[in-house]
């Protein structure tokens, strides 16, 4: 009876306990209180606004809602295309950190860069979306072009020139698969395109945004419902014959009057962001050196290091409450527990849940709870728990038990936690990156992580300090992508990545 | 392992009459099974024979339909691959308990359950893996697993498909003998006919969704049980 268990369910286990560990000492350090004196009367404020949707308050409505799918058709087609010929040549290493550099950085940062060349233009909306999106299409096509059967390519006789080798044997194959995750994209872009409303450009997050603020929850909910009703109806819109025409459209619509002159670019790019001690000096001179060296210091110390440290903090606790809401919620839409109108309920409300962009959802409750850390904690386990839990959810369908297994609870913890834990820990480590991302952007909203420092230093017009920042950012994205990566190596878990990191 | 208290003997726990059941696919209709008649009584000791798509998968489903607390190893074994040999034998008697002492033995399992566990591993010979994970095991200490969760749940009926197929004849013959012992009525679909005639009263014989046999043991020939698998 002394010898110790030693079982796959109990390296899990242990695995959970350290991250639950780690995270009991980041909730010690983090920023949480309820600042608000009366939180009950906001939130009630805000029930009956949902309950009374305003659709004739604003004539802005259509307009808002047509940029913001304007915005995210555009965008996300030439992410797609580029994204696309970017995947054929992904074995060059280069071509993969770059990649991994243009997609670590967050569409907002994107949008704030762009501002400051292109002013509140069209083009900002879209090279904001459009290029992270390119390093995410890259990389996802790479991997699903590298996972379709590769044997009927070894097939074809040698000598036959590779153009046509591609369009005939990988892309038929993989065609479905590309399809299906372009689209799912289009609904990521879609939330992507509202929340740059949050920084000036006329999308429906713009409105959101005055609305909440200016108290006016009715509107509010109005804007939120249709946003809704496009996330929800986009497979019935959306065919590959109407694209074009959806396209046209789009380019219709949205004015292109951006005021692009040289001198704006070197100024951009020859002063601004150089940093402020190096503007004008002999790069070499060692009193320069020095000035830039304590600049550096000033920023590096008073700035990267609490803004990483917050970042971290967290998305840490994000994570392990996202994981937390997952483990509650994916039983109401899994089949070895529910029936079919239980489960229809458990649906909309995941749905509604991932809907959501958590920058809006972490706006409203920070109306509710007051500044500090908790809003963005339970924005961002509310949409990535609400994610996970519908992959965890329809994996679990998948799981074939014998026909006598237990039932409720016992079923819960003895037949489906054991067996779905890998993948649920699979997804969760996958989405790490995404969750680190999205607590960094929301420091604009003032929680002291990277976005708060970012958007401070653009608000001074410090493009230099942005600039860095900015980078500093991509470089803790890219490694807590690697430390992800390494873990999920030692554990051992394989999961199909691509639907768990919009 | 003690004996549960066998059910009064001679009261009917099975019973189809003119059972039909068949599906429809691309070719037309399917019949699984066809006409089927028979009961089987508590205490009574049965074999079901029959090559594979014969329908006795079917019929071993039917029949935990009428009877829903026997003691059930399924072909496909159904075990929980990430937990220990102990907790998948735990299973068997969930049930029995509460959710807290459930959840207790999930996480710390408690001494006595140990204890009441280390005793069939020994029998099934899985005391060595009794604290290693299924997934971890070889596909014939899976099916003892398997097996031995149906016993740890002490029902006086017991119905199998193929529980001792992925182990050795020697370890079969004793897998059998000890499913008998723990068990006042049993059911098992077999391939291996010696065993069937060896361990089991009556043997039941199916072929394409009929029954093809049903007689003694005793009486029972090698050739007429061997006709079963031949088309007439």
């Amino acid at each position: 009876m002394s010898a110790a268990f030693d079982t796959t369910a109990g390296r899990f286990r242990r695995v959970s306990l350290g991250l639950a560990l780690v995270t009991a000492a980041a909730l010690l350090l983090a920023d949480i209180e309820l600042v608000s004196s009366n939180p009950w009367f906001e939130l009630s404020r805000i029930g009956l606004g949902l309950l009374t949707p305003d659709f004739f308050s604003t004539e802005a409505l259509l307009a808002s809602l047509l940029n913001t799918l304007a915005f995210a058709l555009l965008g996300v087609a030439a992410a797609n295309v580029i994204g696309l010929v970017l995947a054929l040549f992904f074995k060059w290493r280069p071509l993969q950190l770059f990649c991994a550099l243009i997609r670590a950085i967050h569409e907002l940062f994107w949008a704030l860069l762009f501002l400051q060349i292109f002013g509140l233009s069209t083009l900002t909306g879209l090279l904001a979306i459009a290029i992270p999106y390119t390093g995410i299409f890259a990389k996802v096509y790479a991997e699903i072009l590298e996972e379709s059967d590769q044997r009927p390519a070894e097939l074809i006789p040698p000598g036959s020139d590779r153009l046509s080798l591609f369009l005939y044997t990988r892309i038929p194959l993989a065609f479905a698969h590309l399809r299906n995750y372009s689209l799912y994209r289009l609904e990521c872009g879609i939330r992507s395109s509202a929340v740059l409303g949050f920084i000036g450009l006329p999308t429906l997050g713009f409105h959101l945004e005055t609305a909440f603020s200016q108290g006016l929850y009715s509107q509010a909910a109005a804007l939120l419902y249709l946003f809704f009703a496009l996330i929800a109806s986009l497979r019935w819109w959306m065919r590959g014959w109407l694209l074009p025409l959806y396209l046209c459209g789009a380019l219709w619509w949205l004015p292109f009057d951006a005021l692009l002159s040289f001198s704006t670019l070197q100024q951009f790019f020859g002063h601004d962001i150089v940093p402020a001690p190096l503007r004008g000096q002999p790069l070499l001179a060692l009193d320069t050196l020095a000035r830039f060296g304590h600049w550096l210091g000033g920023i590096l110390q008073h700035q990267a290091l609490p803004g990483v440290g917050n970042t971290l903090v967290l998305s840490l606790i994000a994570m392990v409450g996202s994981g937390l809401l997952t483990l509650l919620l994916f039983p109401l839409i899994s089949t070895q527990f529910l029936r079919r109108p239980a489960r229809l309920a458990g649906h909309l409300l995941l749905v509604v849940l991932r809907s959501i962009p958590e920058l809006i959802l972490a706006f409203v409750i920070l109306l509710v709870t007051g500044p500090s850390m908790l809003p963005a904690i339970i924005a961002l386990a509310l949409h990535n728990g609400a994610i996970i839990g519908h992959l965890v959810g329809r994996y679990s369908d998948t799981l074939n038990l014998r026909e006598d297994a237990s039932h409720g609870l016992n079923r819960y913890l003895f037949e489906v936690l054991p067996r779905i834990y890998p993948q649920f820990l699979a997804f969760l480590l996958y989405r790490w990156e995404v969750i680190m991302r999205e607590s960094a952007i929301l420091g604009i909203l003032g929680i002291h992580t990277l976005g708060f420092f970012i958007d401070s230093a653009f608000e001074e017009l410090r493009f230099d300090r942005a600039v860095l920042l900015i980078l500093i950012t991509a470089l803790l994205n890219m490694s807590l992508d690697q430390l992800a990566r390494g873990l999920r190596q030692r554990l051992q878990l394989n999961a199909n990545p691509q639907q768990a990191n919009c | 392992m003690h004996r549960p208290a066998p059910d009064r003997a001679g009261t009917p726990l099975f019973q189809l009459h003119n059972h039909q059941l068949s599906y429809a696919d691309q070719q037309g209709e399917k019949v699984v099974l066809a006409d089927l008649s028979l009961c089987i009584h508590a205490g009574e000791k049965v074999a079901l024979v029959g090559s594979s798509g014969s329908g006795k998968s079917t019929l071993l489903k039917l029949l935990r339909q009428q009877q829903p607390d026997s003691a059930y190893c399924p072909q496909h074994l159904g075990l929980v691959g990430p937990l220990s040999v102990f907790h998948n034998l735990y299973m068997g008697r969930l049930q029995r308990y509460g959710w807290r002492r459930n959840l207790r033995n999930l996480v710390w399992p408690s001494r006595e359950q140990l204890q009441a566990t280390a005793h069939l591993a020994t029998e099934l010979g899985l005391d060595a893996q009794l604290r290693r994970s299924v997934d971890r095991l070889s596909g014939g200490q899976q099916q003892r697993t398997a097996l031995g969760r149906a016993l740890y749940q002490q029902s006086p009926i017991f119905i199998g498909d193929e529980p001792v197929s992925s182990v050795d004849e020697f370890q079969a013959d004793q897998l059998l003998g000890l499913i008998n012992r723990a068990h006042a009525t049993v059911v098992v679909a077999l391939h291996d006919q010696t065993l069937a005639l060896k361990h089991y009263e009556r043997i039941i014989g199916l072929r394409g969704g009929r029954l093809v046999l049903d007689a003694p043991a005793a009486t029972l020939t090698a050739d007429e049980l061997a006709a079963v698998y031949h088309a007439p």
